[in-house]
């Protein structure tokens, strides 16, 4: 009987053991996911992408250069999950106009940045009591950047000249910018003498992802790269504070497969695509106008990753600045950005925005919005038109509307 | 402090009798037999397969631990006891404890050295082959960062009237350093707080103060209150404050109880941690956890000319909140939890030895308490004190 018994308790654990993977947790379906790379990468492409996720993920610590000042201590600290951020890593850029009436980005008091949190005995920093000027913005979500970045200026001069010829209302505008130093003019973009067209950032002031790479890694996370080798200072302590660890904090190869791995996330697949009501509700998003900034399609040009070359994507956006009315307007300039100007957000992952900030959706630069309803209705401006299509949806078609960006 | 010694006296005049140091759970190790000198210790490895949604490295073994002790009792009421640990091989080698105990009277004893802060239900009593579960709880190592030891001095000592017991300890110690908070966890993690540095010196000049009292009655069980704390950082450099004096206060409470023919044991912690202000969100200023594991024999005869041995099941519940609190901006609760269950099969042929094979399903919910990432996973391993 005792050998039975032995018997029968081995034969159990043999059966737990030989059905282990059927027990264990299962992936959750790609389409609800956002953190997986395009496909059609090579090997030796995705160990890039695998080592540029590691990174993206990595806690910097103070003996790392986390310091003195900073506001996340991670990319993901912000981009949750790669997503949209949350208020609670809102930042805020700040700035003053000059006597001239030229806008002062108050470099030497630590613009234009504020970095509010510190560790290590360290002070954060304060605003200057002289700025007049802020502007507060949550992250935006990381995905589908690369197919962004192969957009050729071209394709947006065309946009712009499109809606212009509309006379509805509707004008876009490229944000030409002067690109840093370390710039490298590629095929896609256009010199206009020395000036570049800007399509990452709130206010589309950011040339290319490695523009934008750097500038968060110092002003984010306080750390210096190759590409920009100054600590962020806080002036109210002293003109020339920085930490103890010797510049550049993090070299070219970590800023690279950052940059490669931003490059090369996958955009959003969509999600209930043949429902009824999401049919109906893009029907509705066409027909009010909105597709006239949040552009549908767009065609990448010949990239040297494969996988991102001659693509035919749907983002949602036209890369062009708008001018979104009074209750947008943060009286903050960024190159030819007004206050009330805002790049089109891409709006592919909005239906997985909330997943990545804590169950509620914080919507518009600031995530002063709560709801797809209450973000619409903050559109003015050059959207106003449109707002009054809207406001003439019957609740029925709301719901449809609602349900189509829910799939995106 | 005086008070508390007065107090301890006052106790044991009042109780008929007193037990002896070979009580204390440390001393409750096989190899010892209270003859002059002993060497002995324990081996530890195990195998392991995880998937955290859907994704797993496959299959491994891992040797965790490999614990020389050595024990001498120098005479009658005087004792020393040392614990050399190998984890992973020669990865990390530590000396987690080179204490020397000695006797006033039992329930008076006087003990330094690196020592075992009395916090919590494992950290004094965390030899792999007393448990039946492969990895250690979670707030056991995380909150409470077992096997935390320091350079420390103290008394203990035990009092018994009948069915009751009560065991007490009161320790001074270097204590837990800056990487509470500077470290590479990007959170306040107490864990991070352990440094080599400190069996040199302390980093502040201010020593943590640990305390613990036991009540233990044969028939319903024994329960643990403890206390572990004080400043954890470098306010000062060269006499000059830089920064304001911060503070740890770890309280626990932790039990062992019969539930029929088996046990229930577990302990809950609540750790405040004192943090500058414009990071608390990130760098929580208050973590609790806990776990509860329910032991119960399922077969207790000779098996395979063992005699004595026998089959146990055990479940473990835990949950670990990191970061209590809600954020200013939004109103709403701050994540970083993690939950788990594990439950399994142990194998004791003897006492001092035990297989063991476990699955555990693991929730960790991020700081802003997206949907949890869901690890599952298979470990199979032994333990056994030599």
């Amino acid at each position: 009987m005792k050998q039975i018994n032995i018997l029968l308790l081995l034969v159990i654990m043999v059966f737990i053991f030989s059905s282990c993977e059927s027990i264990l947790p299962k992936a959750p379906d790609s389409s609800d996911t956002i953190a997986e790379p395009i496909e059609g990468l090579t090997p030796h492409q995705l160990a890039f992408f695998m080592e540029g996720d590691e990174l993206f993920a990595k806690i910097f610590t103070p003996d790392e250069g986390l310091v003195p000042i900073f506001i996340q201590n991670a990319c993901e600290g912000c981009h949750v999950g790669d997503g949209k951020g949350h208020p609670f890593n809102k930042l805020t850029r700040f700035g003053k106009y000059d006597e001239d009436g030229n806008f002062d980005y108050m470099l030497d008091q630590g613009g234009p940045q504020l970095q509010h949190r510190s560790i290590n005995n360290y002070l954060p920093e304060v605003l200057p009591e002289n700025a007049t000027h802020f502007s507060d913005r949550i992250a935006p979500i990381v995905i589908g950047m690369g197919l962004l970045a192969s957009v050729d200026d071209q394709t947006l001069l065309d946009l712009v000249e499109l809606q212009n010829n509309e006379m509805d209302g509707i004008t876009g505008k490229v944000n030409y910018v002067l690109p840093n130093d370390f710039f490298l003019s590629e095929d896609i973009h256009i010199d206009s003498s020395g000036y570049y067209i800007g399509r990452f950032g709130k206010k589309a002031s950011k040339v290319t992802l490695l523009d934008q790479v750097v500038f968060a890694l110092k002003q984010d996370i306080g750390l210096t790269s190759d590409f920009d080798t100054e600590d962020p200072i806080n002036y109210v302590i002293a003109s020339n504070t920085s930490d103890g660890v010797p510049d550049p904090e993090v070299g070219s190869d970590v800023v690279n497969r950052l940059v490669f791995y931003m490059r090369t996330l996958k955009s959003p697949s969509r999600r209930n695509e043949t429902d009824q009501s999401v049919i109906d509700g893009e029907q509705i998003f066409k027909d009010m106008g909105c597709v006239k900034c949040h552009v549908q399609t767009l065609t990448t040009a010949s990239s040297e990753i494969e996988a991102l070359s001659n693509k035919v994507f749907h983002p949602y956006t036209d890369l062009l600045l708008h001018d979104m009315g009074m209750s947008l307007n943060d009286n903050y300039r960024e190159g030819n950005a007004k206050g009330g100007e805002w790049r089109t957000p891409p709006l592919w992952g909005l239906g997985l925005a909330d997943d990545s900030q804590g169950g509620i959706g914080y919507y518009l630069h600031d995530g002063r919005a709560t709801s797809l309803e209450q973000a619409i209705e903050m559109h003015g401006g050059e959207a106003a038109g449109v707002i009054v299509n809207y406001n003439n949806l019957s609740d029925e078609e709301k719901g449809k509307l609602y349900a189509f960006l829910m799939s995106l | 402090m005086n008070k508390i010694i007065a107090s301890i006296l006052i106790m044991c005049i009042s109780v008929g009798s007193v037990l002896s140091q070979e009580s204390e759970s440390i001393y409750k190790r096989p190899f010892i037999d209270f003859g002059k000198t002993a060497v002995g210790g324990y081996l530890e490895a195990n195998s392991n397969y995880f998937s955290e949604d859907g994704v797993s490295e496959g299959f491994s073994m891992e040797m965790r631990r490999f614990n020389i002790f050595l024990f001498s009792k120098i005479s009658k009421r005087v004792k020393f006891l040392s614990e050399l640990e190998f984890e992973h091989g020669t990865e990390e080698i530590a000396l987690e404890t080179a204490q020397l105990d000695f006797e006033f009277s039992p329930f008076l004893n006087f003990r330094a050295g690196i020592i075992l802060p009395e916090i919590g239900l494992v950290n004094s009593n965390h030899d792999s082959p007393k448990w039946e579960i492969i990895d250690r709880p979670l707030s056991s190592t995380s909150i409470i960062p077992s096997t935390l030891s320091e350079v420390g001095f103290g008394l203990f000592g035990n009092l018994n009237s009948g069915n009751q017991f009560i065991n007490y300890h009161l320790y001074a110690t270097n204590g837990l350093q800056d990487g509470i908070i500077l470290n590479e966890e990007g959170r306040t993690h107490i864990a991070s707080g352990k440094s080599l540095k400190s069996f040199e010196e302390d980093n502040n000049g201010r020593l943590m103060y640990n305390a613990k009292i036991s009540v233990k009655n044969n028939n319903f069980g024994e329960i643990g209150f403890s206390y572990y704390g004080g400043v954890y950082n470098t306010f000062a450099l060269e006499g000059e404050v830089v920064s304001e004096e911060r503070s740890l206060d770890l309280y626990a409470i932790d039990f062992v109880l019969p539930f029929g023919k088996g046990v229930l044991q577990g302990e809950m912690v609540n750790a405040l941690i004192d943090v500058p202000s414009d990071i608390v969100e990130i760098y929580s200023s208050q973590q609790k956890g806990g776990f509860v594991d329910l032991v119960y024999p399922l077969y207790k005869k000779e098996m395979f000319g063992y005699q004595n041995s026998v089959i146990n099941a055990c479940v473990r519940y835990e949950n670990l909140d990191y970061n209590m609190g809600t954020f200013k901006s939004t109103g709403t609760e701050i994540g970083d939890e993690v939950t788990a269950v594990v439950a399994g099969l142990s194998f004791r042929p003897t006492d001092g030895t035990i297989f063991r094979a476990n699955y555990r399903h693991h929730l960790t919910t991020d700081i802003l308490g997206n949907a949890p990432a869901i690890m599952g996973g298979f470990q199979v391993g032994f333990a056994t004190y030599f």
